[in-house]
């Protein structure tokens, strides 16, 4: 069985629906601490939502030096699955293991609502389930959301195809477009093998049909898939 | 040596600030229309033990490159004065 870690950090507060998406979809979910120095055997480990520090000096900024950090990087580092959502993606991007960084969301409001994205690529740890051009509707909830990166850093990302899900306008005026003023409509970015991914939308927290929509399953049925290929 | 660390941390030029630029409306609105290029940034002050004011530099500017400031998006100076 496809064993997913979640890392819990001071102020994390998605551990809990990211355990559970990823038992939805067959895996074994464990729950990682992180003053724990290994990742108790998890094929891929995930960073979640919430306010690491309370967000203290820059987001991500202090959880980067937590313990279970060099087992993260080691992990990724060896092609391990490693995926930061939300505050995850900003520590990956403080801890350097994706370029850039996420600042303050150019309406300067908290932003709490669905979105609409694009899936951009779907060779990825978290895209495989889902069509390349698809359009799905996922929640974001941030107000330090705007990823921004060096021209140099940005177009390498563009000739590279490493941009996952880009922000789009939505059919209606309950998920507009962009919510951040992020460079390029950038929601989601991975390192060059598509095993390292960071994004700011929640999958965790649309995927159950109790709900009304489980468009955020797919991201954890393409890490099973992604692993069982693997195997 | 005791020495006083001041470290002035800003948006790096040409980062989209909208913080300051909100600021710089209120100012405006308020009838200060003659402030522009209104930016925010945050100053971080600790004292420090160091054999010199050079040396004790050095160490406030490594701590600022390894964790106070994220070349990304932030350019930062650094002063060191007597306590």
């Amino acid at each position: 069985m496809i064993r997913i870690g979640v890392i819990s950090f001071p102020g994390s507060n998605c551990e809990g629906e990211t355990l559970r998406a990823a038992e939805r979809v067959g895996a074994e979910a464990v729950s990682i601490w992180h003053q724990d120095r290994d990742l108790k055997g998890a094929d891929v480990v995930i960073l979640p939502g919430g306010f690491s520090y309370g967000d203290y000096l820059r987001c991500g900024a202090i959880a980067r030096f937590s313990p279970v950090m060099p087992a993260v990087r080691a992990h990724a580092e060896a092609g391990g699955g490693v995926i930061g959502i939300c505050n995850g993606f900003q520590i990956l991007c403080e801890a350097g293991l994706l370029p850039g960084a996420l600042v303050r969301n150019a309406g300067l409001h908290f932003v709490s609502r669905p979105v609409d994205v694009r899936i951009e690529r779907t060779d990825t740890i978290v895209t495989r389930a889902y069509a390349r051009g698809a359009v799905i509707r996922i929640p974001v909830g941030h107000g330090e959301g705007r990823y921004v990166a060096s021209a140099e850093v940005r177009a390498a990302l563009e000739a590279d195809q490493r941009i996952v899900f880009r922000y789009v306008q939505g059919g209606s005026l309950d998920a507009p477009g962009n919510p951040n003023g992020a460079e390029g409509d950038i929601a989601a970015i991975c390192n060059p093998a598509g095993t390292v991914v960071g994004m700011m939308p929640h999958p965790e927290r649309l995927a159950d049909p109790a709900l009304g929509s489980d468009a955020g399953l797919g991201v954890f049925q393409s890490i099973v898939t992604s692993l069982a290929g693997a195997c | 040596m005791k020495y006083r660390v001041h470290v002035r941390v800003m948006p790096r030029a040409g980062l989209l600030d909208p913080a300051g630029q909100a600021v710089e409306h209120a100012l405006s609105a308020l009838g200060f229309t003659e402030a522009a290029n209104v930016h925010l940034g945050r100053a971080i002050e600790f004292d420090l033990e160091a054999a010199t004011a050079g040396a004790a530099e050095t160490r406030a500017r490594a701590m600022c490159d390894r964790l106070l400031t994220n070349p990304v998006i932030e350019d930062y100076t650094v002063a060191v004065t007597a306590p």
